[in-house]
């Protein structure tokens, strides 16, 4: 057992329907450097989640230092043994912070502590060169930086296994040799420690000590490279992988070159270039992504662009393709200058973009139908140019799957099918080829040498391959937005001392190199051991995410601005729009009477301020009509004779007809006609008499308390400050757990020693904090804005605050515990709190009143206790102990919805 | 012609997005159904369930059948408490009103004396507590006045007040609150659907594959316009008919059809604001934030939770301009009070109008925002 590392027995793995592993039995050796060799999507990274513990094991065992990783309590003890980077460039890292403070976060969250800490910080940041930039933010380091970052964030504790997962994918070729060489320094020196890398650069696997080759969720074979070759009869790797491919693999093609006509330069140097970039510049803010780059592209010709991530070659193709307007410098497309809107150039090029640009969602052949359908072919046209396509990049066999579920490899080439469906004279594809396996690759370039030489398709295309540079007619290296040199493969090879171009290619990038080279003594790690870390509640990991988490939260300042301008704002339009007050009702009278005697009744309405009078109506049907178009909610009907029966004391009779589509109105309404009515009788026996009757035997005295005017905004207020402490807290606390899932940076849940409650907890610290200001905002507000006095005590309404935002974030905890896309987080959060917060809460009428699940609903929402405690502290000066029920059952919240939060969130990734 | 082709292509291609998310889906379900079923059953603002709290000092027959008398629906069971209870009560908020009745209060009356009772109401509980009062009042009266002569309560006075109420003769808030919920959740629904597909395709690098394509931004919008438009509409009819109609069993006095047609103008401008948002908004909790600055709002101020004439002009010119202000007028109108075409057609007029703005500025954005 001592020399396995790891041991996987009959393990499988699915993500739905999919299936990514197969039933793998495999030992990875101990104490040297294992590697995975394959394309994407054949579980070489699954296979390093399950290994890493990143992943929930669904079936088989796992072996990994001798203990079974299925049991959680023996995975929560190795896991400061093994240390995870997971595929991506920075995938573990938060790219808002600076390189220390990234560091920092992983120091902490393995325990480190003192002299040994900072040690090895030092010795980490001397090794790989970043100490001159420490305090640069992750996201604006190049992408061998990054590695490098994320190497050391890795190495921080001194793991026993370290698990890489494509570390140098889109690396340029010069950062990777140095990367490598990195690794080769620490195993020289820790000879005990395992690693494990996946990757997709067969060059690089030459130099790995033992190898595992996978396909299709199975493994194919093992060995070290020597061995896989003899094995196969082949020269390289990459023959040799496809020689291991089973025998029915329809791409199961060798490499060898097919022989091509090579392109002929001289023949029509007259002709309009296809493409003509003159100076090009793009900058974003104070950031040059490309910077005066010019060539020119003859037609026929395939023209590679080469160069690592991020070094400017997407941004200049959206510049080609319209995308993105240069910033300085000029494009011709066929001899014209490139104009953006002109519908008719567009249908001349083909752009196949960096992500699958296909609907996931739809099967093959709805993309082919869709695609062919916008660039208008003829309807009789279609079918048979479906036909043709599914022909020639043989799909037959996939038209009714969908996209989205495709291998990489066949869904590279459907992508390939939909960007010619319209037989375009230009094609530009970014990166076409990464992640795809050799022999696919393969397949796809003959494809479009096919398309370059027989059809007369000129062919702009990006890659990091150096081997598909050497197809192309004509290349760029480029590095850092500047073309470096451009010339024929060939004549790149001639120049530079090797006699490979990515020898030619390392040889350029030295001359104009400025990444750091590594300084210090060489001595990357200390020879001890890892250190146990304990597994109980720590206080450092959770102010670990803590202080990431606010960190995050400064460095966006947008959304900062947008969530206090916003809930001040929010607070203006509804402090003042939201009012209980019902007044200035439209009435109108039919008046069959039009004496003195009925217009002074009238006046009685007119004259207050709860009615306001418009036009007389004309008839019955007038009143029908108009009450129907809700021109007035109320009618008062004066009878022929209304004047004439009152100065005779004969009874008679009033008729109004009240609105009731809105029965609060309607109800307000009702009252306010009787007092009116009443008032104006006794107006008429005061007059009339002398003397005002008693027309009721009993007074009943209305005692309006805490609100004696009436002044809505004193109700309304306090109702609005928690209904905006609800949203704004809760949407940004789910959507800050789905980020970190969606981005992948959730990874440092799985494969760390932070516990869920301590992840939870110090995410929610920073969102509370925030939103506490808020609050403070809201109460300034309400005092000096409103001037609604605050009867009170303020400390007992903050101490609610405190509880009530809590309970909020929280709740944005449980729903991001489900959410995995933040669109649905979004849509779960406003749906499930706007209605009980709005309508349930109390805000209009108090709970009690409430009926059915709404009542329920009421009761079980944090909201309508601190609006109880924001009415009680505002308007009835109340005190903590008047309210103690209400603090209780506000504070109840909180440990229910963390527990609910810490048995929703997983350790591990399924 | 070959827009035409182009909207309706990428149209459905948006309703096989969308049919694909089906947890989106399920909320969007849950949204139409439950939340519309819950909002109606809840009862709503008018005079139902008041808590009420009585102190009798009098202990008579007249005390009491005064305090019978305030009863379900308007009122829960008087709850009877001691007079220095009162204060407490109401702070705590459990109670809205406190209603004293003196000792020897039957004696008094009997004896025609001025006689008066005290009634304590929290004035922060806005909605209950004038409505409350006036009714108490009138139970009062009444209850004295046939106390001392039997069938007396009826009698006339010199000029007698007949009350009529149209269109919801109960004042039942079960018609009201419903219906107020469904045009929430079709704004809200509407604005989110759009606004998060075209992030979601903006996420998937989509939208940069569509502007390289003989397309023209009106059409990628118009598609997204319509796409979930439908999808909108035929939630909002299934809760009309099957949930407010069925279920809660509302009588809807207009026409449906022509409900449904205002829903559909009220969409253009909701599914344009949902661009506007998403084309605004960088990532997804600027998304968020945006939603709640403007969902708030339209749904606060649009005159379904308040009365709008109630609210300060400026508010209400503003409002104005926000289509749910005159798809909230236009709902009661039809479905409340009947009318037809010939009463509504202004309303659909301003709709129409509103969301042709909205959809214009939205254009404007996304093709800027596309150009970038």
């Amino acid at each position: 057992m001592d020399d396995v590392v790891a041991r996987l027995d009959g393990v499988s793995h699915h993500y739905g329907s999919r299936i990514a592993l197969k039933d793998v039995s495999l030992g990875l050796p101990a104490g040297c450097m294992v590697g995975l060799i394959g394309p994407d999507g054949v579980g070489k990274s699954t296979l390093l989640a399950l290994v890493s513990g990143a992943r929930e094991l669904q079936q088989g065992s796992l072996v990994v230092f001798g203990g079974d990783m299925a049991r959680p309590r023996y995975r929560d003890r190795v896991s400061p043994r093994i240390a995870y980077m997971p595929q991506g460039l920075g995938g573990n890292l938060y790219h808002t912070l600076t390189v220390d403070e990234n560091i920092d976060f992983f120091a902490d969250l393995f325990g480190l502590t003192g002299p040994s800490r900072a040690g090895q910080i030092q010795r980490l940041l001397d090794a790989t060169g970043l100490m001159a930039f420490r305090d640069r933010p992750a996201g604006k380091l190049s992408g061998g930086m990054k590695q490098k970052l994320g190497l050391c964030c890795a190495l921080i504790h001194n793991p026993d296994l370290l698990i890489l997962d494509e570390p140098t994918t889109g690396v340029d070729p010069l950062s990777r040799k140095r990367f490598w060489d990195l690794i080769e320094t620490i195993r020289a020196q820790q000879p005990g420690m395992s690693v494990v890398v996946a990757t997709a650069y067969m060059e690089e696997a030459e130099r790995f000590d033992w190898l595992v080759a996978m396909d299709g969720g199975e493994v194919l074979a093992t060995g070290s490279p020597g061995a896989l070759r003899s094995r196969t009869g082949t020269a390289t790797l990459d023959d040799a992988f496809i020689a291991l491919l089973p025998e029915n693999r329809d791409d199961r093609e060798l490499t060898g070159e097919a022989s091509v006509a090579g392109f002929d330069v001289g023949s029509d140097s007259q002709a309009v270039p296809a493409i003509e970039a003159k100076n090009l510049t793009q900058r974003f803010g104070d950031f040059t992504a490309v910077r005066d780059v010019s060539f020119s592209i003859r037609k026929g010709e395939i023209f590679g662009f080469l160069g690592s991530n991020g070094c400017g070659k997407t941004t200049t193709m959206k510049m080609l393709t319209g995308l993105l307007t240069p910033t300085e410098g000029d494009v011709a497309l066929f001899g014209a200058p490139l104009n953006a809107r002109d519908l008719a150039t567009r249908s001349r090029v083909g752009y196949m973009s960096q992500s699958f640009s296909l609907y996931g969602e739809l099967t093959v052949r709805q993309n082919l139908n869709l695609h062919a359908r916008l660039f208008h072919l003829p309807k009789q046209r279609i079918e048979a140019r479906i036909q043709e396509l599914v022909q020639d990049f043989d799909l037959a066999d996939v038209m009714d799957q969908l996209a989205g579920a495709l291998p990489l490899g066949v869904r590279q080439r459907l992508s390939l099918a939909v960007a010619v469906v319209h037989s375009p004279e230009l094609l530009i594809l970014d990166e076409p080829t990464s992640g795809v396996d050799p022999g696919a690759r393969n397949r796809f370039w003959t494809m479009l040498q096919r398309l370059s030489r027989q059809d007369g398709v000129t062919i702009f295309i990006s890659t990091h391959f150096m081997n598909e540079g050497e197809r192309c007619d004509r290349i760029s290296l480029m590095h850092a937005g500047e073309v470096l040199a451009c010339d024929t493969p060939q004549a790149l090879i001639e120049h530079c001392s090797g006699d490979s171009l990515e020898v030619a290619f390392m040889e350029t990038l030295e001359a104009v190199n400025q990444e750091p080279e590594k300084t210090g003594d060489g001595v990357v790690l200390e020879a001890t051991r890892s250190q146990p870390v304990s597994r109980r509640f720590s206080p450092r990991r959770l102010w670990a995410y803590g202080r990431r988490e606010a960190r995050e939260l400064l460095r966006d300042p947008i959304r900062m601005a947008f969530a206090f301008l916003g809930s001040a704002l929010l607070m203006l339009i509804l402090g003042y729009g939201i009012t209980m007050d019902v007044e200035d009702l439209p009435f109108a009278v039919l008046d069959q009477d039009q004496t003195p005697q009925s217009r002074d009744y009238v006046t009685a309405f007119s004259g207050s301020r709860y009615f306001v009078e418009q036009t007389p109506i004309a008839s019955m049907e007038a009143l029908d009509e108009r009450m129907r178009s809700g021109d007035i909610s109320l009618a008062i009907i004066i009878p022929p004779g209304f004047g004439k029966d009152l100065k005779r004391g004969r009874d008679t009779e009033i008729g109004v007809w009240v609105d009731g589509a809105m029965p609060f109105r309607g109800e307000t309404i009702q009252g306010y006609v009787q007092g009116l009515h009443y008032s104006y009788l006794m107006e008429l026996f005061q007059r009339t008499y002398g003397v005002a009757p008693s027309l009721s035997l009993v007074d009943v005295q209305d005692r309006y308390r805490y609100n004696q005017d009436f002044r809505s905004l004193d109700a309304m207020v306090p109702a609005v400050i928690p209904i905006l402490l609800i949203f704004i807290p809760a949407i940004l606390m789910a959507l800050g757990i789905v980020r970190e899932k969606e981005l992948g940076s959730i990874t440092n849940l799985y494969v760390t020693p932070v516990t869920r409650l301590e992840f939870l907890l110090g995410k929610q610290l920073p969102y509370i904090a925030f939103s506490m200001v808020s609050y403070v905002s809201l109460v300034v507000l309400a005092i000096l804005v409103f001037e609604v006095p605050l009867k009170g005590g303020l400390p007992t309404l903050t101490l609610a605050a405190l509880l009530f935002v809590t309970a909020t974030t929280g709740l944005g905890q449980v729903i991001s515990a489900f959410a995995s896309t933040q669109i649905a987080a979004l849509a779960a959060t406003a749906i499930l709190t706007i209605l009980p917060t709005v309508q349930f809460s109390g805000m209009t009428e108090p709970v009690s009143s409430l009926d059915g699940a709404a009542a329920l609903i009421g009761q079980f929402w944090p909201a309508t206790w601190f609006l109880q405690i924001s009415r009680g502290v505002f308007t009835k000066g109340l005190s903590f102990s008047d309210m103690h029920r209400d603090f209780l059952t506000l504070a109840a919240f909180l440990p229910v919805l963390t527990l609910l939060s810490v048995t929703l969130l997983r350790k591990q990734g399924r | 012609m070959e827009s035409l082709g182009n909207i309706w292509n990428l149209g459905l291609k948006e309703l096989f997005s969308l049919w694909r998310d089906k947890v989106l889906l399920v909320f969007v379900l849950v949204a139409f159904t439950f939340m519309v079923y819950t909002a109606g059953s809840a009862g709503s603002m008018e005079l139902h369930n008041a808590p009420i709290a009585v102190v009798d000092e009098d202990q008579t027959v007249l005390s009491g059948r005064i305090i019978n008398s305030l009863q379900q629906p308007w009122f829960m069971a008087p709850e009877l408490v001691r007079f220095d209870q009162i204060d407490q009560l109401l702070d705590k908020g459990s109670h809205t009103f406190a209603l004293v009745i003196p000792a020897d209060f039957e004696r008094d009356v009997r004896q025609g004396k001025p006689v008066s009772v005290q009634l304590d109401i929290d004035a922060t509980r806005m909605t209950q507590a004038f409505i409350g009062a006036g009714y108490i009042e009138r139970f009062i009266t009444s209850e004295v006045a046939e106390f001392l002569a039997p069938g007396s309560s009826t009698a006339e006075l010199p000029v007698n007040l007949v009350s009529h109420i149209s269109f919801n003769p109960n004042l039942n808030g079960t018609w009201f609150g419903g219906v107020m919920e469904l045009i929430t959740q079709i704004t809200m629904i509407s604005i989110i659907l759009t606004g998060a597909a075209l992030i979601r395709e903006r996420e998937h690098g989509t939208v940069e594959h569509l502007m390289v394509m003989p397309l023209r931004p009106f059409e990628i919008m118009a598609a997204k316009v319509w796409a979930n438009g439908i999808v909108v509409m035929l939630a909002a009819t299934l809760s009309v008919t099957l949930v407010i109609q069925e279920w809660l069993a509302v009588p809807v006095r207009g026409s449906v059809a022509l409900f449904l047609l205002g829903a559909l103008i009220h969409l253009f401008s909701t599914t344009a604001i949902g661009v506007l948002i998403g084309t605004v908004a960088r990532t997804m909790p600027q998304f968020g934030l945006l939603l709640i600055l403007t969902i708030l709002p339209l749904q606060l101020l649009s005159g379904g939770i308040t009365p709008r004439e109630s609210m300060p002009q400026l508010v209400q010119d503003i409002m104005l301009a926000a289509p749910t202000t005159h798809f909230v007028s236009m709902a009661q109108a039809i479905l409340y009070r009947g009318a037809g075409l010939d009463v509504v057609w202004p309303q659909m007029l301003a709709l129409a109008a509103i969301g042709a703005v909205f959809f214009g500025t939205a254009l404007m954005l996304f093709r800027r925002h596309l150009a970038i």
